[in-house]
């Protein structure tokens, strides 16, 4: 489902070099580096408190770095704000529009805020988020669906050439996510770059070209979301009969490492699936047909093996644990 | 390169439809009715105790406050008060001019004169307070410093807004009070002359520099100062409002010293330092009418030099901080 594009081409929209903040005696980002290209869309993965809604301000302006560099299309953020803004449309957080006015008086709102904004471009923004039905009614009579799409809208207004949106599947039932999903990748085709904070790494491992993931203010890992989860290979699971015989066949192995329970990163649910004597090993998946021939011609019976894809949220356990020790 | 315009007139929509005017507007609907139905009851009480004679009724009021003045219970501020009083009251006497002629526009005089120090204000916090709290309760600010504006741009277009209201809230107040006092007191008045520009020295007033005025006159006049106090205040309550996350907390702030500004103009006058601070120094039209200030050594001009570097003071500081703060949520 996702698309490789890895190193990927393309000019570089928004590029965040060296970033740190220091918020009274902690340094809350701690080295935050990464570029975003035209067309791609780009997840920033992080559990909740890593500082990814900072890192996400300091990239609008909201809040100044205290070392580093943000650049959007060239303009220093910091800087130079009336420039460099006008090519950023995002939602912070949720979308916080004015609950007294109607959905179009939003909308003409931010748009008396920016160069070139006409009517007809408000007209085009409500199109393509399909609000034309409820534009000219109160926010406060909006669902939550409603107001998110009327932000995209306001993110939209000024044609960016980067959207970003912090955390947009949040409150959003499983319909809407998957809308929202298309509606991201149609966007990014039209050559958008989109810079999307979750932290659902499933989210994000179905939607994003590239991610960084990013835990306790530092930047642990950048790179194309195939790029990064071919680091982990994959897990197999074995449910072997008689299991001493059988283990001894695989620890003999060399291409093969036996795991320890406590060494791996499993989704919760597999693991309460996993029978009493399974082993598990890290292996290429290639070897399963062969293992299993070894094991029935030495009388050992296979009773089912299961093979686990290496996914983000492997990567990011294992990422995130390391940072935990020091 | 945002032009300011369009970003006024936002500012100006937001307040308009948040509704926060015409609640003024109602609140001084509501009120000015039980003002003038009040002052319509101390003229009929007048009216029947002395025979519709104005002459007879200020006599009583000489005095009323001239017996007062040997009594021992009375703390001397008020003696040298009232002795100014006392004066006041004969010059109108001697000069044949009725102090209190009832007529629409001499209600509106007095409404406003007890109304600037703590009423209008009130009425200005309503509007001034919650312009730049409001947006960060509600998280708007966001969406609001993330578009391709310069911060201060943002903060001048609100200023320049709440400016406008602020006259126009000043304004309603004029309008309303003299419309709604008209229906009991008549709509003439005019041209009735005032006296202004009693010089207080102690508890003597010189008259050497007073002058009459017609009524519409004064009104302007204290129309002008009036305005500047809302100003200063708006301001000030604009300042406490980008320095205050929560409208709330920011109503209560200003209140705070509002009313803390009544006490010490009744308290401090032994405590002269007190002159500086900007809210005992709000009775701009008390000047134009001669009561004797709250603390000895100030003056018109002093009380405006006062509330004019309070309100610089309180612009620099909303620039400063708005322009600089991070937006931490």
């Amino acid at each position: 489902m996702t698309k490789e594009t890895g190193g990927g081409t393309g000019n570089v929209v928004l590029s965040v070099d060296g970033v740190r903040k220091k918020i009274g005696r902690k340094w809350i980002i701690d080295d935050v580096t990464f570029d975003v290209k035209q067309g791609e869309i780009f997840g920033f993965l992080g559990p909740n408190g890593a500082g990814k809604t900072t890192t996400i301000r300091m990239l609008v302006d909201l809040i100044r770095p205290t070392e580093g560099t943000i650049t959007v299309c060239g303009y220093n953020v910091n800087r130079d704000p009336e420039k460099a803004l006008q090519y950023v449309g995002c939602i912070v957080e949720n979308p916080e529009v004015y609950t007294y006015l109607t959905g179009w008086e939003n909308l003409q709102h931010f748009a008396r805020m920016q160069p070139g904004v006409g009517t007809d471009r408000i007209a085009e923004v409500v199109e393509i988020v399909r609000l034309d039905q409820r534009i000219h009614d109160k926010v406060s009579t909006y669902s939550l669906g409603m107001r998110q799409r009327l932000g995209i809208a306001q993110a939209l207004l000024g044609r960016p050439r980067l959207l970003i949106l912090d955390e947009p599947t949040n409150g959003l039932d499983p319909k809407g996510i998957k809308e929202l999903r298309e509606f991201i990748r149609e966007l990014a085709e039209g050559g958008l770059a989109v810079f999307v904070s979750s932290h659902l790494l499933s989210e994000i491992q179905l939607l994003c070209d590239r991610v960084a993931i990013i835990s306790k203010g530092r930047v642990l890992a950048v790179g194309g979301v195939n790029e990064l989860v071919a680091r982990n290979s994959p897990y197999v699971l074995w449910d072997l009969e008689p299991l001493e015989t059988a283990r001894g066949i695989l620890e003999e192995r060399s291409d093969i490492r036996l795991l320890r329970l406590d060494e791996v990163t499993l989704d919760d649910s597999i693991i309460a699936g996993m029978g009493e004597g399974s082993l598990i090993t890290a292996m290429e998946d290639d070897l399963i047909p062969e293992i299993v021939a070894v094991m029935v011609t030495a009388q050992v019976e296979v009773r089912a093996v299961h093979k686990i894809n290496p996914t983000l949220e492997q990567l990011f356990l294992k990422l995130t644990e390391g940072e935990s020790i020091d | 390169m945002t032009n300011l315009l369009p970003l006024i007139r936002n500012e100006c929509t937001k307040i308009i439809k948040k509704k926060r005017f015409y609640v003024i507007l109602l609140i001084l609907l509501v009120l000015v009715p039980m003002f003038t139905y009040a002052q319509m009851r101390i003229a009929e009480r007048s009216r029947d105790k002395f025979n519709s004679d104005w002459r007879l009724e200020v006599q009583q009021q000489i005095t009323d406050n001239q017996n007062s003045l040997g009594s021992d219970r009375i703390p001397e501020e008020w003696k040298s008060y009232r002795r100014i009083f006392v004066q006041q009251l004969q010059f109108y006497l001697d000069h044949d001019v009725n102090p209190n002629e009832p007529s629409g526009v001499t209600f509106t005089r007095e409404f406003l004169d007890n109304s600037v120090s703590l009423f209008i204000p009130l009425l200005i916090m309503a509007v001034a307070s919650d312009l730049v709290s409001g947006e960060r309760t509600t998280g708007t600010i966001k969406m609001l410093l993330t578009r391709p504006v310069k911060r201060w741009k943002v903060l001048f277009s609100k200023l320049v807004a709440l400016l406008m209201f602020v006259s126009l809230i000043v304004l309603s107040v004029f309008v309303i009070s003299y419309l709604i006092s008209g229906l009991a007191f008549g709509y003439k008045g005019f041209s009735i002359p005032v006296f202004t520009g009693f010089q207080l020295s102690g508890d003597t007033v010189d008259m050497t520099t007073v002058h009459s005025v017609p009524q519409w006159k004064y009104l302007l006049m204290q129309g002008g100062l009036i305005w500047f106090v809302s100003v200063v205040v708006a301001v000030l309550a604009f300042m406490v409002s980008v320095l205050v996350r929560s409208t709330a907390a920011s109503i209560v702030v200003m209140m705070a010293a509002l009313i803390a500004g009544t006490i010490l103009t009744n308290m401090a006058a032994a405590w002269t330092t007190a002159k500086y601070l900007f809210m005992v120094n709000l009775g701009l039209t008390g000047y134009l009418a001669g009561t004797p200030a709250p603390i000895e050594g100030m003056t018109l001009s002093f009380s405006m030099a006062v509330l004019g570097v309070w309100g610089i003071a309180a612009i620099i500081i909303s620039f400063a901080v708005f322009t600089k703060r991070d937006i931490l949520n």
